[in-house]
């Protein structure tokens, strides 16, 4: 509270982007995590609520006759524009909301204060609810070719990878140890997924120290040893997710990728995805072709192509896509790793994962595929995601655009996907809001070390709580759409512009409904029809609907993993 | 003329025909008349019937013996056929050239088509402006339907009758026609129910340099004001267009003249630039090219959406003239048989729900487009392939029909009617066995006795068998006046005509009729549950004790 110079301001107006010419006139509270716009007006008494952990700019404008505006930029691309009658007022809340947007220390983050109505139990029921074991076993883990390895308790050989990993069953310690040592970070090669039909998997790592000429016999050992754990295949992909050039600059730092002379049975491949600092100023770019006002076609499709943005969106999905390939139709496993691995990787990785297996495509799997390749895997969240102020040349949209990649799925594969858009633009908000503690820290053991399950709750329980605003009305479980692996088109006119995350301010104004809300209406309304019907007499034929069956789904996974089989047997 | 001198060799065997994500099929090659038709002889392999007339542009290629033709349609598609022999291919090849760009209107494919169903409702009499006039008489005596055009000689591009005001008669009509481009005097388009505002068009008013004027066109247009308010005249040319105009003998209306008016221009852009912007959107789409920047670049330098933005803004601004201000409205552009009528009849789907519905659509198209005299056969002779140079083509009722489908994506609910009925009207505008798109106004329908002679496509569009595929399972009537945005971002590129065949649809189908299904599904329980309720209300009272099973 020490950062609050004023709680209350009267007669603030808020302007509406949609129609700017007519105001609402209210009070602006500043509480310790939110600032609340209350709307004067008797009759509608609206409230808006601001996290000040999802704000990220804080502006305050040339003063007007009306006043004085102050601008707030959110991390979830809202804006909101507030004019305060007072000078002093405004610069009061300016000071205190850009303070209160730039914590310093996670102590000071909303998770740790954040207490919704509920008991310890369920508390400790959410945090259990994503089991990555659980994950594991789905896909059939360990058996005959994979184990998992002890090497990494305590993290003693790789602080930014979880403890438990898979590795090839002759996989032993030593060679997991001199692996890591031969990859930046200790980042050595593991498994991520498994392809049960054909035995491929995708792995992963960081790029290797190789240098100009440095070889690692352990690492070599390893590589091998997952060729060999496939054995369908006499060879491995090792793809590099980054642009060719970049990696060769890497060698000079005694960095690098692999030499195909050195390890045996590998084919080597770059796929091109630009660094963290491109991505951070594309999205700017892009940006500042939203913010333009009343802009001409020209101006609005001349500044996305000079963004980049759907460039890049391109490649990430063309990679995946790449990995998908190799490892459904080929039955080749496949090594990923970009530099560090926690970025390219993931996103190469996750995509890859969806475009496979139904399961991540499904509201669950989705928070499981997210919470195995970027949560445990040790994306840096709270330096990309500026939780803390700090370095802002960490800061980057790794995740937005593995997001909008599923979203970009989504358009071309409309009954494929369980959940809706609506679900992860508000995954992409609880990623930056810290509300909850997932996506706390930059590693599993930040996050043990900052004791997250016990002081935090966690978002997966909420959003499962509110999963009935998240599904897709179009998806069925044994829908054609729904099965077996997706094989996008990747051409250039594939690729929208994502309106609904990046236009948010302008979704204020009042927009006729979507297809997908007038279709949640008919089956919510269906439901309710079914329901009145079992109660007097027997349903009708052909009621098998999902949305039925998620009404008394519960959040344990076994309720999940039945499900998914039934998928699988219904093939 | 018989047919079959311009058919060299009317059949070749192994022909082997590839289209756009459908399976290779080889069979017979056959040219009649009006078709090419290939066979596989084989029941369950869909054949090809193409029409002559959908045929844009060819082009030919020769590996040893082995000929390729390319054919590039109208509505977009491309296919290709490989046909064994070097002569048998030249000679296909120069045969689908000459029937392709037959001069003759009569000798069209609709003048020889027999339709394989009854006509129930014959579509040439559905439309017709004295029914449609018959409406707006019950709800104002201001105007009238006047026959002066009765032998096509004041506007040769008008139908015979039209309405206009009452106070009007018709020898100030014939003045009036003397002053406006190609005799299009002002003549009524739209009556607003809600504030009996209206919308007008018209030629260009002939100005020229010295500044004509004409008393009966001012008298004609102010009658339509109500004492004291001011209208707006929406010219669709940009200013110095207009200007321009004016050393051409046109022009546009003088503040001091029509001082009661307020004139706004727009820049909607006509004739070889549109055809130049299509091509180029085409050529775009059809690029192979992997590069994202190409792509957006190309598809930014077509210009497309630009012209898109373009019509739904000046088509919003009349709207809103009508509906917010309450204020009369003159459009016209020069001839006003182009712009013209894609921002009246544009704005006639914001503001009238009737507009919306299968027949009201059907209508409006009839009455802005058919009978308003937009020259359907000069414009749609050529589509985006064809090399040879464009004169009078031009993408006008395309440009319509993607403002359409941008307010109907916008409004997914608001339209009785779907995405596949719009794409039918671009397809049957270019090449048809149906005579309604042929001919270029109402005076040469007449002459070329189309109803006579000809099938309505409404008559076969309202059968209930293939209606159905065109309606809008969503529909929920929507009363009022709906908005779209113009925002850039909100106007997407109709993939359902542009990518159609660059991409495969069979996902985006399976979730229409995912959709049908949840809606069908809905309305089941529904009647289920009404049926259950009766029954059980029945049985409270006690009289369905006995009849209950």
């Amino acid at each position: 509270m020490e950062h609050i110079r004023t709680p209350k301001v009267e007669h603030v107006s808020l302007i509406d982007r949609a129609s700017p010419r007519k105001p609402c006139v209210g009070t602006l509270y500043l509480t310790a995590s939110h600032s609340i716009f209350v709307e004067h007006d008797a009759e509608r008494h609206r409230e808006t609520w601001v996290l000040h952990s999802l704000v990220c700019l804080v502006e305050k404008l040339p003063t007007t006759p009306a006043g004085c505006p102050l601008l707030l930029r959110c991390r979830n691309f809202q804006v909101f524009q507030f004019i305060i009658p007072q000078e002093k007022d405004c610069q009061d809340v300016h000071a205190s909301l850009t303070r209160l947007s730039r914590p310093e220390r996670y102590a000071e983050l909303y998770c740790f204060s954040f207490n919704p109505n509920t008991d310890k139990e369920a508390r400790e029921e959410g945090w259990s609810a994503i089991d990555l074991q659980a994950e594991y076993r789905r896909m059939g883990l360990p058996n005959h070719l994979w184990q998992l390895t002890m090497a990494n308790r305590d993290y003693r050989v790789c602080d930014t990878y979880p403890s438990d990993l898979y590795v090839p069953k002759s996989v032993t310690t030593p060679i997991v140890v001199g692996s890591s040592k031969f990859r930046s970070r200790g980042r050595f090669p593991t498994l991520t997924y498994y392809h049960r039909d054909n035995h491929a998997t995708i792995c992963r790592s960081s790029q290797p120290l190789s240098g100009f000429s440095a070889r690692c016999l352990e690492d070599e050992q390893m590589l091998q040893a997952i060729t060999s754990s496939n054995p369908g295949s006499s060879f491995m992909y090792v793809v590099d997710t980054r642009p060719k050039l970049n990696a060769m600059a890497n060698r000079a730092a005694g960095k690098g990728y692999e030499n195909e002379d050195n390890y045996s049975n590998i084919r080597f491949q770059f796929l091109g995805i630009e660094n963290i600092h491109v991505m951070r100023s594309s999205q700017q770019k892009m940006f500042e072709v939203c913010d333009l006002r009343s802009p001409t076609m020209t101006d609005f499709l001349w500044g996305l192509e000079n963004s980049g943005w759907l460039k890049h969106i391109k490649a990430i999905l063309d990679a995946g896509v790449f990995i998908a390939r190799a490892v459904a139709e080929e039955g080749v496993s496949v090594l990923v790793h970009c530099s560090d691995g926690w970025d390219r990787t993931a996103q190469a990785c996750s995509v890859a994962s969806l475009l496979l297996d139904p399961f991540y495509r499904t509201l669950k799997g989705l928070m499981v595929l997210i919470e195995r390749d970027w949560v445990s895997f040790g994306h840096k969240f709270s330096h990309r995601y500026g939780h803390l102020d700090g370095d802002p040349r960490e800061v980057s949209p790794v995740m937005d655009q593995f997001l909008e990649c599923v979203w970009q799925l989504s358009l071309q594969f409309p009954c494929a996907f369980e959940y809706n858009e609506r679900f992860l633009l508000h995954l992409h908000e609880q990623i930056h809001s810290c509300q909850f503690g997932n996506f706390l820290g930059n590693s599993q053991k930040e996050r043990e070390e900052l004791r997250v399950r016990e002081r935090t709750h966690s978002v997966w329980a909420h959003l499962w709580m509110n999963r009935a605003d998240y599904i897709n009305p179009l998806y069925r479980p044994d829908h054609s759409q729904t099965q077996g692996v997706l094989r996008p088109a990747t051409a250039p006119y594939c690729f929208k512009f994502w309106r609904g995350m990046y236009c948010r301010s302008e979704q204020v104004h009042q927009r006729p409904p979507t297809v997908t809300d007038v279709l949640t209406t008919v089956r919510e309304e269906s439901q309710q029809l079914e329901a009145e019907l079992s109660a007097q007499q027997e349903v009708p034929r052909g009621t098998a609907h999902p949305a039925s069956e998620q009404e008394n789904g519960d959040f344990g996974k076994d309720a999940y993993d039945e499900r998914h089989s039934q998928d699988e047997h219904s093939e | 003329m018989e047919f079959a001198e311009l058919i060299k060799t009317p059949r070749v065997d192994g022909v082997v025909l590839h289209r756009p994500f459908m399976p290779t099929v080889e069979g017979t090659l056959c040219l009649t008349g009006h078709h090419l038709i290939l066979s596989s002889r084989q029941d369950n392999t869909e054949e090809l019937w193409l029409l002559h007339s959908n045929i844009d542009y060819i082009e030919k290629r020769f590996v040893g013996s082995l000929g390729t033709i390319i054919v590039k349609c109208k509505d977009l598609r491309i296919i290709q056929l490989d046909i064994p022999g070097m002569e048998e291919c030249l000679n296909i090849a120069s045969s689908i050239e000459a029937l392709s760009t037959l001069d003759s209107v009569s000798l069209m494919y609709p003048f020889f088509y027999r339709p394989m169903f009854e006509v129930v409702e014959d579509g040439w009499n559905m439309f017709l402006p004295e029914e449609a006039f018959k409406e707006i008489e019950t709800l104002t005596d201001e105007w009238r339907l006047s026959s002066v055009n009765k032998d096509f000689g004041v506007c040769p591009t008008y139908p015979q009758l039209v309405a206009v005001p009452k106070a009007v008669d018709d020898d100030t009509l014939r003045k009036v026609a003397t002053f406006r481009h190609g005799g299009r005097f002002p003549v009524l388009s739209y009556y607003h129910k809600k504030n009996g505002m209206v919308m007008m068009r018209a030629g260009q008013p002939l100005t020229g340099t010295n500044g004509r004027r004409c008393k009966e066109d001012e008298k004609l247009i102010n009658a339509t004001l109500r004492p004291g308010k001011r209208g707006y005249i929406i010219d669709t040319r940009a200013i110095n267009v207009a200007q321009q105009a004016k050393a051409r003998g046109g022009g546009f209306e003088q503040e001091a003249s029509y001082p009661q008016w307020r004139r706004i221009h727009k820049a909607i852009e006509r004739y070889n630039i549109l055809q130049e912007s299509l091509i180029k959107l085409v050529e775009a789409c059809n690029d192979q090219s992997q590069s994202m920047d190409r792509w957006l670049s190309k598809l930014e330098a077509s210009n497309w959406q630009t012209h898109v933005k373009e019509i739904v803004t000046t088509a919003c601004l009349a709207a809103q003239c009508i509906d917010r201000e309450g204020a009369s409205v003159l459009v016209h552009g020069t001839e006003g048989t182009d712009s013209t009528l894609q921002v009246t009849s544009l704005a006639q789907i914001i503001l009238d729900p009737c507009c919306r519905t299968m027949r009201g659509f059907q209508s409006l198209v009839e009455r802005e487009w058919l009978q308003a005299g937009h020259p359907f056969q000069q414009r749609c002779a050529q589509s985006a392939y064809s090399n040879s140079k464009a004169r009078l083509e031009a993408p006008v009722f395309l440009l319509f029909l993607d403002c359409v489908w941008q307010v109907l994506r916008q409004f997914p609910c608001s339209f009785q009617f779907n995405e596949h009925f719009l794409v039918l009207l671009f397809e049957h505008a270019y090449a048809s066995q149906f005579g309604t798109f042929l001919g270029n106004n109402a005076a040469e329908r007449l002459k070329l006795k189309l109803p006579q002679k000809t099938v309505s496509l409404w008559s076969w569009v309202n059968r209930p068998q293939e209606m159905e595929r065109f309606l809008n399972p969503l529909y929920e009537p929507n009363n009022l006046v709906i908005w779209p945005s113009v925002a850039p971002q909100s106007l997407l590129l109709w993939e359902g005509v542009f990518l159609r065949w660059n991409r495969s649809s069979k996902c985006l189908d399976e979730a229409y009729d995912e959709m049908v299904h949840i809606i069908e599904y809905n309305k089941e329980l529904q009647s289920k549950v009404n049926a259950l309720r009766r029954q059980l209300a029945q049985l409270e009272t006690g009289d369905g004790l006995l009849e209950t099973p």
